[in-house]
């Protein structure tokens, strides 16, 4: 009995292949094994075995001819037998007609674009079947929304189902090892629901102790600091690509995050710049012998700020640890006075919330504070080319009556050549 | 607990409505001095006497459409059918009349009453008296259907049905009369339109009732041995249909096989199966499978007969499928 053979699937995302040679002539004999034909995938050149021995007595298509996945291109069988093409399953629509009347094979071979454009309708179906699968990838309904929940790439997982479908197993496996997460923006936040004509009450909330500390202290700094401003946009990628590699050896609960950089840059800067690290008393300016910078932290009422003590000093390392530490204690209700006393210096930073920049109040009785917004993907334009950069934007509030928008600036020009050289920062 | 018999079960539920609420009476072929072609009423008529336990003539259009009658005039009749292929018979009383009264006289008359049969195929008797049509009469809002599982879910569920006033058809399986299992001593009611879970397990949710229950339970137990613990729901009504305990066990297994004794199309697998789509959409791991009986009229010849029934092998060969 003969038997079709068939294009083979050789890829994930291969939907047909050229059939570049055949090795085994019509009417020679193969072995089960044997190479039959080489096809070529928008990947690679790949050889095609026999799955059954006998005298190839047909090439359906000819070489060159681009065929989908499981189409016939030729038929084995024994020596002599009788060919028929129909019987055998070989969908060629037009072809058995053909091949009645005329029953001249070789001038067929010649010919196989013909047979191409014939079997196309029902073709182009089964070959794009794969790339119909929603997102282009076949999951169950159930692995799909454990995927979407944890923001996981179905792409990068590996289907253990039937056809090599993926399914929960597979996803909480990846979740378990880790697995890049999807790509873009995340899921939009559904919606609010606005009750149709529902006004909101109107709401009488007492102000909270912290809710009346900063209030004081933010408008007492507002009103007696004459404040000025300076903004930088500042090159991160170096610095990004240094959190990463540095990130790589290091456990997930030791993963040092962007501000512990920005803190660490800020306490290396104000060690050229005392003026800024620095109180105003009566008549006197006091610099620090300490650079302790402070960290504002939110919390359920409002915000507190940590002191990275002597943060100029201590290695990347160390300060992550502690300020990790610090965090920790301040949001789970823990905060010890240590942790919150004796800043001459304040970062904030918002870019966890997608802020291109903001400025900020100074914390007195320091002398200035840097308010920290995103790190962006932009495109830049680059030795006549545009190319993706990350940018990120500072700015400095400063105390008018302790330095002057010169200092500040220069201030910020040591900020930026620690950022954008991250590798000074770790010697 | 007593183990008894699917007969002696439903048999003790029709005795002891009968004895608690004297508007309760049988109707049907061979009910009386016979005693019943699956002697579930043997000695009733001597107990209860011909006024209640009424021979009928050969002829189900009357059999339902006297019950019919009789339920609206206040009494609260049990019709046996012999098997379910004769409801055909009665088809216009059972589908038109009882399972509309109620609605087209706008509640003027409830319709208490219950129609007995027996369903199910593997006895050699032939493609005309071997169907299981369930779905068919479970397709019609107004009627009841109620097909239990074990004894003692035909005993609850008889009695509920007895109490109620709706009108139920009670399908029994015939192959299930002899199937023994615990059954309380004291009165005790199964509630209509409930699913049970029979037996527990996080691999696969089997949705089951009637024969195949017993089917699954024991394909349960050899898919055990393969370290594969199925949890079966038991739909015991198949309307209304009561598909909480299917959708909770199915978000834990993610998985299911329908298994029934009636043909695939159109079955109670569809139903259970676009529900669990329905509802259950995010949930799904893997193909929903049914297994059931295969699309001929069933055989004469025992072979054939068995071939087409659905059996345990197809039940665990279809939850390997998709394990």
């Amino acid at each position: 009995m003969a038997e079709i053979v068939k294009m083979p699937k050789l890829g994930f995302d291969m939907a047909e292949g050229v059939l570049v040679r055949w090795v085994i002539a019509e009417n020679e004999s193969v072995e089960k094994g044997d190479v039959l034909a080489e096809i070529e995938t928008d990947k690679a050149t790949v050889e095609v075995e026999a799955a059954v021995g006998g005298t190839v007595l047909k090439h359906i298509v000819a070489e060159g001819t681009p065929v989908p996945i499981g189409e016939p291109i030729a038929v084995i069988g024994e020596a002599g037998e009788e060919v028929d093409l129909q019987e055998l399953g070989a969908s060629q629509p037009a072809e058995p007609e053909q091949e009645a009347s005329e029953d001249r094979p070789a001038e067929r071979d010649a010919e196989p674009g013909q047979d191409q454009a014939e079997r196309e309708p029902s073709e182009t179906e089964d070959a794009s079947i794969e790339s119909e699968y929603p997102d282009g990838v076949k999951a169950t309904p159930v692995a799909r929304r454990i995927a979407e929940d944890n923001d996981l790439a179905l792409k990068e997982i590996e289907g253990s189902g039937p056809g090599g479908r993926i399914v929960k197993a597979d996803v909480e496996n990846a979740l378990e090892r880790g697995v890049p997460a999807e790509k873009g923006a995340p899921a939009p936040r559904p919606a609010a629901a606005i009750p149709a004509g529902e006004r909101r009450q109107t709401e009488r909330v007492p102000v909270s102790k912290l809710r009346n500390i900063i209030g004081s202290r933010m408008s007492r700094s507002k009103q007696e600091l004459p404040h000025f401003y300076v903004t930088v946009d500042l090159d991160a990628g170096p610095l990004m690509d240094l959190r990463k590699q540095i990130n790589q050896a290091l456990s997930d609960d030791e993963k040092i995050s962007v501000n512990d950089f920005l803190v660490k840059a800020s306490a290396v800067a104000l060690r050229e710049f005392p003026n800024l690290n620095a109180s105003l008393e009566g008549d006197e300016i006091v610099r620090h012998g300490q650079i302790n910078v402070g960290i504002a932290v939110a919390v359920d009422e409002g915000l507190l700020t940590v002191v990275a003590r002597d943060a100029d000093l201590k290695p990347l390392r160390t300060l992550s640890g502690e300020i990790r530490a610090m965090v920790e204690r301040t949001r789970s209700g823990k905060v010890r006075p240590d942790d919150v006393e004796g800043s001459t210096f304040t970062v904030s930073n918002l870019g966890m919330f997608e802020v291109d920049h903001f400025i900020a109040i100074i914390n007195p009785p320091e002398a200035a504070i840097l308010a920290i917004g995103s790190v962006r993907e932009e495109p830049a334009y680059l030795n006549g080319e545009l190319v993706p950069v990350r940018r990120l934007k500072v700015t400095l509030s400063a105390d008018h009556r302790v330095t002057d928008g010169a200092e500040a600036a220069r201030w910020l020009q040591v900020f930026r050549e620690n950022i954008e050289n991250p590798v000074l920062l770790l010697i | 607990m007593a183990k008894i018999t699917m007969r002696e079960a439903i048999s003790q539920a029709l005795w002891e409505e009968m004895e608690r609420d004297e508007s309760v009476f049988i109707m049907g072929e061979e009910v009386g001095i016979w005693g019943g072609t699956y002697a579930v009423t043997r000695g009733f008529y001597d107990h209860f006497g011909e006024k209640r336990v009424r021979d009928t003539p050969i002829a189900e259009m009357v059999i339902v459409g006297a019950a019919n009658g009789a339920a609206m005039a206040g009494l609260r009749p049990v019709a046996e059918l012999m098997t379910i292929n004769f409801a055909f018979v009665a088809m216009d009383q059972i589908v038109n009349q009882a399972a509309k009264l109620r609605s087209m006289f706008g509640g003027q008359f409830t319709l208490p009453l219950v129609i007995r049969t027996v369903g199910g195929g593997g006895r050699q008797l032939a493609a005309t008296h071997s169907q299981t049509p369930d779905a068919v009469f479970a397709h019609f809002p107004g009627l009841k259907v109620v097909a239990p599982g074990t004894p003692h879910d035909a005993k609850g569920l008889l009695k509920s049905a007895i109490r109620s006033d709706d009108p139920i058809m009670f399908i029994e399986n015939a192959t299930l009369y002899q199937v023994r299992g615990e059954v309380p001593e004291e009165d005790y009611l199964e509630p209509i339109g409930v699913s049970k879970v029979q037996r527990a397990g996080d691999d696969v949710t089997i949705i089951t009732y009637s024969k195949m229950l017993q089917y699954s339970l024991d394909a349960a137990e050899e898919l055990a041995k393969d370290g594969i613990e199925a949890e079966i729901v038991d739909l015991r009504t198949l309307r209304p249909l009561d598909m909480k305990p299917v959708i909770d066990s199915f978000k834990r297994t993610n998985r299911a096989v329908i298994v029934e004794e009636g043909w695939r199309s159109y079955g109670v697998g569809a139903e259970v199966a676009a529900r669990l789509y329905e509802e259950a959409f995010d949930y799904i791991d893997a193909p929903i499978r049914r297994v059931a009986q295969k699309e001929v009229p069933l055989p004469y010849n025992q072979a054939l007969e068995q071939e087409a029934l659905p059996q345990r092998e197809d039940i665990i060969e279809a939850v390997k499928g998709i394990v």
